[in-house]
């Protein structure tokens, strides 16, 4: 019974943490784009205008929920939940602290689902949500959105793969796919983590990982300049609010995941550190991910959509190969 | 078109550069064929979409991505100004060219009133030709500022856009000193400027000629070897010398194409004839080299403002022709004979001989020409513009087909069209 209580209380704070952050990674990232762009962001709801986010999504709240006459309309309606959900299940499997503390007297785990093939897990579901953006593209029946579904599953297509083979060298390391037993094979000071020894898996799943949340420079299905709104064109109100809380939620998320894979989770950098919580860590990690997303999105033009397949393709996967290889042996003879 | 049959054939090609030959061969390289009876989807780009530049309209049709045929639409700011034109004087006419291409607004002011001069034969002092090249510069410079933040973003790179503006702004405030206006300027008139340089602008001007070669060379680091850049303009819309020709691209797209063909060094007017500067000219054709092309061209820019301000004249700034020019507004309240010669502008016009003239000038986005027909009147019988967005807009399906949607954009970013020059 105990248990069951604890695992309701860590599931709800869990989500009202990552639900929490996002309107916040919202208003920082339109200050950062503010800052890069010599402008000063959204400065009048609340202090510094940091409730804009809770503005927007007022604004999105009482707006019209359109759907097109010849829109697929049961499909068009699910479309964003189905980008949106897999991200949360995802936040599950990340572990944010030690296994077995003991808090008031009871032995907990710092992880909701203690899953033996967690890595795999994030994966498939990385490859779910990515029917979310095609099923949108498609009931929505305009032409905007169909080459931006299209677009969409042909990137998911090249570098699901790539980012697939970039962490089996990782799991060869580590001996486990389960996120916690990746992370206690991080134990020690930083240099245990596994993004020195994998330096060239951590760089093919980084470069995915914003392919696979449709950020710049690869926002293919999205790519306003060409697209108008790709795959939302014809959302309105708090559907086209669902798209967008989800892609950040999985920012959140995916920045979560390369934390824990190649940076030691919540795992301090120096074991002397530990008094810290191991929470407050992984935050600090997924923050200045997060940041570096925002970096790239505001700086670099987009790639063209034949020229990133061919990026996924031709330099990716045989890295991703080679990488596999290299490790194997390596951990084979030593 | 007056002067428009440089052979170009003969244009200089140094050897490491491509000849017509290899590159229409890579131009039948790039684009990319597909068979004549597939299926394909039909959409609408513009007049709304992010990327068309103005109320552009084109409707395209997809294979995939690729673009198969397009059907240009123009005509969406249609305001009638030639038609307008006939039911004015020709002091009147000038506010009307600000609204052509309101992006390099003096730009068309002043060929406006090199047709005019060319029509009534007034001579114009030497210290308003100074101002208006450097007027002329500081708009090209303008424009092609504008012009690359949005080229850029049409790439998807958002923050350059801002970073561009950001230094228009020093362009615009140097305009609003000189005459007032900071888009539609109505700066030049005929037989000069409307008002002389006010005290410190020269030091300012100065200063912003000086100050931007340094923001320039920035933007070269941040854009000219991004190799996302590079990868998505090189060997894409590639348009020959021979194209250019048949579909009368001027300006920058027609000397990236290997043409030194430039009016300020052709047919000289205003001080450029006075000036040291080279015409930019690039040999690949295609979106990267009208790319660089228009660089080169600011750098040049300032350096033709620098040698304005330099050797900067004294005296009037406006042609004392009294059958022609307005009188200086100061002198009307003072000064009989002024006061007669406003009246007699203001509620006849000025005296024109009966005749036509044709007179084209190097705008920032290619060669625009005005034609008027005089009755003897006050009022142009006929003006005919001969804009190059018009053009340009022209040659859009030939420059889009076989190419990708995605790289459409861009390839419409880089021949630079403003749709109030277009449409008119």
């Amino acid at each position: 019974m105990t248990d069951l209580i604890f695992l309701v209380v860590k599931g709800v704070l869990w989500v009202v943490v990552a639900v929490g952050m996002v309107p916040f990674i919202i208003y920082f990232e339109r200050k950062f784009a503010g800052f890069f762009q010599s402008r000063v962001g959204p400065t009048y709801a609340g202090p510094f205008g940091a409730l804009q986010s809770f503005g927007d999504m007022a604004k999105l709240l009482s707006k019209e929920d359109l759907i097109p006459d010849w829109a697929d309309k049961p499909v068009f309606r699910i479309a964003p939940y189905i980008l949106f959900v897999p991200a949360f299940v995802t936040m599950a499997l990340i572990p944010f602290g030690p296994m077995g503390v003991s808090i008031f007297g009871h032995k907990v785990d710092l992880v909701i689902a203690n899953f033996d093939a967690g890595a795999i897990m994030f994966l498939a579901l990385g490859s779910i949500a990515v029917y979310g953006i095609v099923f949108a593209g498609w009931a929505s029946n305009n032409h905007w959105s169909l080459l931006g579904s299209l677009r969409s599953g042909a990137q998911m297509v090249s570098y699901e793969i790539s980012m697939g083979l970039a962490l089996v060298g990782l799991f060869i390391m580590a001996g486990s796919v389960s996120f916690v037993g990746i992370v206690d094979a991080q134990a020690g000071n930083f240099w245990n983590w596994n993004f020195i020894p994998q330096i060239v898996g951590f760089a093919i799943f980084f470069v995915a990982s914003i392919a696979e949340l449709n950020r710049a420079p690869f926002d293919l299905a999205e790519a306003e300049q060409e697209l108008v709104a790709g795959h939302m064109t014809e959302y309105t109100g708090m559907r086209w609010g669902i798209f967008m809380f989800g892609e950040y939620v999985n920012m959140v998320v995916v920045s979560a995941v390369i934390a824990t894979l190649f940076f030691g989770g919540w795992r301090p950098p120096f074991e002397a550190l530990e008094f810290i919580p191991g929470f407050i860590w992984l935050v600090g990690k997924v923050l200045f991910f997060v940041f570096m997303y925002m970096w790239i999105r505001w700086t670099l033009p987009r790639y063209r959509y034949n020229q990133l397949m061919d990026i996924g393709w031709k330099v990716f996967l045989p890295l991703a190969l080679a990488n596999l290889v290299v490790t194997a042996l390596i951990v084979s003879v030593v | 078109m007056s002067g428009h049959g440089s052979d170009l054939h003969d244009a200089p090609v140094a050897p490491q550069h491509p000849t017509l030959e290899e590159l229409t061969e890579r131009k039948a390289r790039t684009r990319q064929r597909v068979a004549a009876n597939n299926e394909t989807i039909t959409v609408s780009m513009g007049p709304q979409h992010p990327s068309m530049h103005g109320v552009y309209q084109a409707v395209v049709d997809l294979d995939g991505e690729i673009i198969v045929r397009t059907r240009p639409g123009i005509g969406n700011l249609h305001r009638g100004v030639e038609k307008l034109a006939e039911n004015l004087t020709y002091h009147q006419v000038i506010p009307l060219t600000d609204r052509l291409d309101y992006v390099s607004s003096f730009a068309m002011n002043h060929g406006y009133c090199e047709a005019v001069e060319k029509l009534m034969g007034v001579e114009v002092p030497v210290r308003a030709r100074y101002i208006r090249t450097i007027a002329h510069e500081l708009i090209r410079l303008s424009n092609h500022i504008l012009w690359l933040g949005v080229h850029i973003m049409d790439f998807g790179a958002q923050t350059f856009f801002l970073i561009c503006f950001r230094d228009r702004e020093y362009i615009l405030d140097l305009f609003e000193m000189a005459c007032g206006a900071r888009l539609t300027h109505s700066y030049a008139r005929i037989g000069g400027v409307s008002k002389d340089l006010p005290d410190g602008w020269v030091g300012k001007c100065r200063a912003v000629a000086d100050f931007l070669p340094k923001r320039l060379a920035e933007y070269e680091r941040l854009i000219t070897v991004n190799r996302i850049f590079l990868k998505r303009a090189r060997n894409v819309g590639i348009f020959t010398a021979e194209d250019c020709n048949q579909w009368r691209i001027t300006g920058p797209a027609l000397r990236a194409a290997g043409v030194a063909r430039d009016l300020r060094k052709d047919e000289p007017y205003a001080a450029y004839d006075e000036v040291d500067f080279e015409v930019a000219v690039e040999y690949d054709a295609d979106v990267y080299a009208r790319f660089l092309v228009r660089i080169k061209e600011m750098y040049e820019s300032c350096k033709i403002i620098r040698q304005c301000l330099d050797n900067l004249p004294d005296g009037p700034f406006l042609a004392a022709d009294a059958a022609h020019v307005l009188p200086l507004k100061k002198n009307v309240m003072r000064d009989s004979a002024a006061m007669v010669q406003d009246f007699v502008h203001v509620f006849r016009g000025p005296q024109v001989p009966k005749g036509e003239v044709y007179r084209s000038i190097e705008v920032p986005k290619g060669e625009m020409g005005v034609y008027i027909v005089s009755d003897g009147g006050p009022k142009p019988q006929r003006l005919r513009l001969s804009t190059p967005s018009f053009y340009h807009g022209q040659a859009i399906p030939a420059m889009f087909e076989g190419e990708m949607l995605s790289d459409s954009v861009g390839i419409f970013g880089s021949v630079d069209i403003v749709l109030g020059d277009c449409d008119r």
